[in-house]
């Protein structure tokens, strides 16, 4: 890490069957890859709230990933397909909120993908080091915000 | 019932039997030649004469396969008078044919040595097995007697090429003395229907048992090719089977079963050679896969095991390229394993039996496994060729002498630091092991995964093999990964063990990570119901709330999401807990 640079801090949802297991093996293939994403397991990226996402930029994180199995192959047959559609709606959330929309960011990593999710997260971490700290309090004043 | 005594046995018959017929169900044996049970008997060739003992003391000499069983009959199939009326049958029949030879072993085995008889030079006996078949069985009547006394002989009308002949081999087939040359009879191209366990490289009737192992070991019909389907005429094997095992009305059923547990072992498909052109399978003569040369050494192969070429003799040598395919970044990256050992199977097989010059053209040789390196060994000694280097093309044009009307392996030899052009006489590509056709859809249906080489996905690698990530489905197999047949065998009992212990269990045990709604906060907008994959969230209707029907729950979580009212909760990933992981990260 240089000195004095910004390191973002990005949450990272990764469903457990596809995208939390290809992390795993990211990691135990020993691949090196930024440590700015730390991730928390749901069974479905179809279980991932948009408020998720919400609370979680509220709490101080600068981008949030969502990653899930590639479509036709989730899991839970159609879950990440829920995923999909919320998508574009969270973005228009964004969009109000007058946050960039390329902190929130959709992947499909399957299992065996672990080279590609080593990938994503540096380009990700990049992405989100170029837009600097995202200042939620400027953003969204806390009468705005609920809990 | 009828009941008749021969050779002083008793045995029973129906009515309308023959004495033929009565004779075989006391398991007596009468020669015959003109006899099939395809049709109806005809008493050509008078061989299956037998003595009739009345009881006024006479006796008749009558031919078995046409004579009814009558009650009390009394028969000699082997008196003193029968013998030496048949040996008499058998000079005649010799006399027509001396050099026909079926009708020499015959006379050989009733020791009929000479005959009295003006010899003529035929080939066709006049059973009339053709004409009958062809007539009786089959339909078109195409080839049928023709003239009478001693001009008589078998043709088509006017010895012409018929139109009615539907090329369908019969009339071949039940000729005892292989006399019958199709291509006098049709103008049709003849095709045999190839064998699909031979890759090809043999055919099958329509009719067959499909390999020796099938389970379960019975022939089966094809519909596409059976004359009875299609055209309503043979029906031969209906006829024949003794045990009226054959149904012609069957129809194809679907049958549904309600399983708990499910065994997914769909095995593997051969990488196609020809993608490589270079390597010429295909175009070439002579160049063949792994599968094809493994029907071709085999001993139930379309040769009996015997390696021929195409040309139809043993080849004097023979070209072995691992690597078809596998370990490719062009096609398979991954190795298939089991290549590298069958390939040098080949080869020994190559040598024992052709004593050919062999060589091998390979990357690494991997032979793992109980007396496998010691194989290899000995292959080494046996004076198999072993090039290390991955064959860069097989061609047909020679540039030089010895290289004329053979296949020439071009190849780099690392150890020599040299390239090499082998000719030879037979190329064996040992292809890669790949994913079968349909995997996608399997993997759709089971929601089974896919990984590297897309074989299917294991829960765990190293601790749960045999796994599926969902719970009650399992792998074994190739289809799970490139294996042997040891492995895949373990695999499969390890497969069947698993679920056996699933079942035997007699409670499901649940994952706690299933989904709950609150049913006093619920408003019945039933938006869970539709986003829920598994249909396990129903409707009470005097409640006007969704219940979670907690066997069915898979704990994807998907509903909770979608909840507007935030009333469905997971067990293990509710909001709260998400929440407290966040802070935990981002504080």
């Amino acid at each position: 890490m240089a000195e004095g640079q910004f390191e973002p801090r990005i949450v990272g949802f990764l469903c457990q069957w596809c995208s939390y297991t290809g992390a795993d093996l990211a990691g135990t293939s020993r691949t090196e890859y930024p440590p700015n994403v730390t991730s928390i397991r749901v069974m479905c990226s179809g279980r991932v709230d948009p408020t998720f996402v919400i609370k979680a930029l509220a709490e101080g994180a600068d981008g949030v990933l969502i990653a899930g199995c590639h479509p036709g192959d989730c899991h839970y047959q159609v879950g990440n397909y829920k995923a999909m559609r919320r998508y574009p709606m969270l973005l228009n959330l964004l969009d109000q909120f007058g946050i960039e929309r390329e902190r929130v960011r959709l992947e499909w990593v399957s299992a065996s993908e672990g080279n590609l999710f080593a990938e994503v997260v540096k380009e990700f971490t990049e992405t989100v080091r170029a837009l600097g700290p995202l200042n939620w309090d400027a953003k969204a004043p806390a009468e705005v915000v609920a809990g | 019932m009828i009941s008749l005594t021969i050779d002083g046995k008793t045995v029973e018959v129906e009515e309308g039997s023959t004495i033929l017929q009565a004779a075989e169900k006391a398991g007596i044996q009468i020669p015959t030649l003109c006899y099939h049970k395809a049709v109806l008997p005809y008493g050509a060739c008078r061989l299956c004469l037998v003595e009739l003992k009345w009881s006024d003391g006479t006796s008749s000499i009558q031919a078995s396969c046409t004579y009814p069983a009558q009650e009390g009959l009394v028969v000699e199939t082997a008196s003193e008078r029968v013998l030496k009326t048949r040996k008499v049958m058998m000079e005649l029949l010799l006399a027509r044919c001396p050099n026909v030879k079926k009708v020499r072993e015959m006379a050989a085995e009733m020791g009929v040595k000479e005959t009295r008889f003006p010899k003529k030079d035929e080939d066709c006996i006049l059973c009339g097995l053709c004409a009958r078949v062809c007539n009786e069985r089959m339909g078109p009547g195409a080839v049928n007697f023709a003239n009478r006394g001693t001009e008589k002989t078998v043709s088509t009308p006017y010895d012409r090429q018929s139109p009615v002949c539907m090329a369908c081999g019969a009339c071949q087939l039940v000729c005892p003395v292989d006399c019958v040359d199709l291509s006098k009879i049709t103008p049709h191209t003849l095709r045999p229907i190839p064998s699909e366990f031979d890759e090809g490289l043999g055919t099958r009737p329509s009719i067959y048992t499909p390999f020796a192992q099938a389970v379960p070991n019975v022939p089966v019909i094809d519909s596409t090719t059976c004359l009875r389907l299609q055209a309503g005429t043979c029906g031969a094997c209906e006829a024949i089977c003794d045990a009226n095992a054959i149904v012609f009305d069957q129809e194809d059923t679907i049958q549904e079963l309600d399983v708990g547990t499910v065994i997914v072992a769909t095995g593997f498909e051969l990488f196609d050679a020809g993608r490589i052109a270079r390597y010429g399978y295909g175009r070439l003569k002579n160049v063949l896969n792994s599968l094809e040369f493994e029907r071709l050494s085999h001993a139930s192969g379309p040769t009996g095991g015997e390696i021929l070429t195409a040309e139809g003799k043993p080849p004097k040598s023979v070209a072995i390229i691992h690597c078809v395919g596998s370990r490719d970044e062009n096609y398979q990256e991954y190795c298939s394993r089991v290549c590298c050992m069958y390939s040098l199977k080949f080869a020994h097989l190559v040598k024992e039996k052709t004593g050919a010059e062999v060589y091998n053209f390979y990357i690494d040789m991997r032979t793992p496994g109980k007396g496998y390196e010691e194989f290899y060994r000995r292959l080494l000694h046996e004076g198999v060729h072993f090039i290390r280097g991955k064959a860069a093309e097989v061609t047909d044009v020679a540039e030089s002498a010895e290289e004329e009307g053979k296949l020439v392996v071009v190849g780099e030899d690392t150890l020599l630091g040299t390239t090499r052009r082998v000719p030879v006489d037979m190329v064996v590509l040992s292809a890669a092991l790949t994913p079968t056709k349909d995997v996608d859809d399997i993997a759709r249906t089971f929601s089974l995964s896919c990984a590297q080489g897309n074989f299917f996905l294991e829960r765990h690698p190293k601790l749960a093999p045999v796994e599926a990530a969902s719970d009650g489905l399992f792998l074994a197999g190739a289809c799970q990964g490139p294996k042997d047949i040891p492995d895949s065998v373990a695999q499969g009992a390890a497969a069947a063990a698993c679920a056996l212990s699933l079942m035997d269990k007699g409670v499901v045990v649940l994952a706690p990570i299933t989904a709950e709604i609150d049913p006093d906060l619920c408003s019945g907008c039933k938006m869970c119901i539709a986003s829920c994959p598994y249909e396990a969230i129903e409707f009470d209707e005097e409640k006007g709330v969704s219940v979670v029907q907690e066997e069915l729950c898979k704990g994807c979580g998907t509903c909770v999401a979608t909840c507007p009212s935030g009333v469905a909760k997971q067990k293990g990933f509710e909001d709260v807990q998400v929440f407290a992981e966040m802070e935990g990260m981002l504080t």
